[in-house]
């Protein structure tokens, strides 16, 4: 249960680490966008390369984002497999109804390429921001939307309470779920219908458990003169700095090279 | 005596190959005999809970072996089931495990997961409910309607009723009112004595356990330091301070007491034998009478 690598925080020093967590949701948004608009193989070789040097540069071991891939390998593979049968034009390759075309060979490449990236890109971010930065920068990001009268502060707050309790409810689970092993309860045999029913013995625990913590959490901040966002301060302010206006020079540049290479080449899918 | 429970150069470390890698147990070799209670003690941190859930296979150890009757627990990992039943296993606040409609139901739970059925099912809850004192007019209500100390009755006769032959329980008095800690310790001491089985008892508590255990296991940080009978692990006060622990207050008066001089033995363990001790060297020195 604990091992679960995706969304997991590592703290470090490396310089993708101390990028302003503002800086790197925006990042994190043209990228995604950048990712999908690659047409041509150059341009996805280009995003690629540019994927593998910031991993390189947050100093993570690579065990943890194949650990985060290995979650999702399934996903790949299914989309990659049903776009390979997908594709329009010549085939090159037929039996009955499947048929594997150059086109389809392609979307596969570009499809499972994406995705990859995508889960790499991600699990980078969450690595190296804790979440109360990736909250704290969100509630800054947000902070226009004021005008119309959304809730940012009451969303972040929310934001930040799931993702501290996160780690609280897995711990739980797991001991819960020791508990009710250590009672006999059986939760690796028996068909689906079995499995869920043993699932019964650990949810309503936990649930009762997170009701509690609830209570006990809401208790805590009014204790605190909790009342809102509403004139509060921070402890940690955060800034954007010269690293973070690099950082966006070099996305700028990835951008250019991709849509250089989407003009000057074609594949076609 | 036979040995029922004999750990062999047994090992855990947690995250292996991560940044955050903790030997938490380190090659512990220990052999528990039948019947015996066994108390363990330890900082926080010391390793005591991962050993204990190695014990009855819920964690399986990085190295070394647990035999229980003589066998590998782990010789064929699909029957590790039987071994949670043999070795029964009480977590630190089992009141969060309750879950079932009736407090019946629930201390059903284990026991029917053995497969125990019909009149002896029946039989298994009532005695279970006896050992840890619940009323009969409990067992109907929901578990959730109990108080915090019923809850933890509940719960601890939910392990008591699948009827192991080793009883782990990890600090069951921690959080209780000083009353409760006591009829708690002692029906844990009724059910020792009557069912002749083999008790582990956790705990920070050294008052508690220097009144109930045989021998007392000692851990520090990961290590197993001392194994040996109550009296001689209490005798031993100075090394038990360097590892964060301390001996009973009563132990540490009559200490002090022979450190002055006075003729009272070593390693006392209550209030009762202090007493006994003391007793004649007032009368002897007339101001008693």
């Amino acid at each position: 249960m604990r091992d679960v690598a995706f969304g997991q925080y590592f703290p470090g020093k490396s310089l993708i680490h101390r990028l302003d967590p503002r800086a790197k949701i925006i990042l994190f948004i043209a990228y995604i966008v950048i990712l999908f608009c690659t047409f041509s193989y150059p341009a996805l070789a280009v995003t690629t390369v540019f994927t593998a040097l910031f991993l390189i540069g947050s100093g993570i071991s690579p065990k943890f984002y194949f650990k985060s891939l290995k979650v999702i390998i399934f996903i790949v593979l299914f989309t990659s497999l049903l776009n390979l049968f997908y594709g329009s034009g010549e085939p090159v390759w037929q039996w009955w109804i499947f048929k594997i075309t150059v086109n389809g060979i392609n979307r596969a490449v570009f499809v499972t390429t994406r995705i990859i990236c995508l889960i790499l890109a991600s699990s980078c971010l969450t690595f190296t921001t804790s979440p109360t930065e990736l909250t704290d920068a969100i509630e800054r990001l947000m902070k226009p939307l004021r005008v119309i009268h959304f809730p940012v502060h009451e969303i972040a707050m929310m934001m930040s309470l799931a993702l501290r309790f996160v780690p609280t409810l897995l711990e739980e689970t797991d001991k819960i779920m020791q508990a009710q092993k250590a009672r006999g309860a059986d939760m690796e045999s028996g068909n689906l219908i079995r499995r869920v029913k043993a699932l019964v013995p650990v949810l309503i625990p936990l649930f009762v458990s997170a009701f509690r913590r609830a209570y006990d959490v809401a208790t805590a901040m009014e204790c605190r003169c909790y009342r809102g966002g509403a004139g509060r301060t921070r402890m940690k302010q955060i800034r954007m700095a010269r690293r973070d206006a690099v950082a966006f020079v070099v996305m700028a540049l990835v951008i250019g090279g991709v849509i250089v290479c989407n003009i000057l080449f074609k594949t076609a899918i | 005596m036979s040995c029922v429970l004999e750990l062999k150069n047994l090992s855990y470390v947690y995250g292996k190959g991560t940044p955050f890698e903790k030997r938490a147990v380190n090659r512990v070799s220990l052999q528990i005999h039948r019947g015996e209670l066994i108390g363990v003690i330890g900082h926080t941190g010391s390793g005591k809970s991962t050993m204990m859930q190695m014990l009855n296979g819920l964690m399986r150890p990085t190295e070394g072996q647990v035999l229980l009757d003589g066998k590998d627990i782990w010789a064929e990992p699909k029957k590790i089931r039987e071994v949670r039943f043999k070795v029964g296993m009480v977590f630190q606040y089992p009141e969060y495990q309750l879950f079932e409609e009736t407090v019946s139901k629930d201390i059903a739970f284990g026991a029917k997961n053995r497969g125990l059925e019909g009149a002896e099912l029946e039989k298994a809850i009532r005695d279970a409910a006896d050992f840890t004192g619940l009323k009969p007019e409990l067992l109907e209500k929901s578990p959730f309607e109990l108080s915090g100390g019923e809850k933890r009755r509940a719960a601890i006769a939910g392990v008591i009723a699948m009827n192991p032959e080793v009883l782990v329980l990890d600090e069951p008095t921690a959080g209780l009112d000083p009353m409760g800690r006591e009829v708690l310790l002692s029906q844990i001491m009724r059910y020792h004595r009557e069912r002749q089985n083999t008790v582990l008892l956790v705990t920070h508590s050294m008052e508690d356990i220097a009144r109930v255990a045989d021998r007392i296991v000692v851990m520090h940080k990961g290590d197993l330091v001392m194994f040996e009978p109550t009296r001689r692990v209490f005798s031993q006060g100075e090394r038990l301070t360097q590892w964060g622990l301390s001996v009973p207050q009563i132990t540490a008066i009559m200490q002090e007491l022979r450190r002055r001089g006075l003729d009272v033995p070593e390693g006392v363990l209550t209030v009762d034998e202090a007493f006994r001790a003391l007793l004649p060297l007032l009368k002897k020195e007339g101001k008693l009478w």
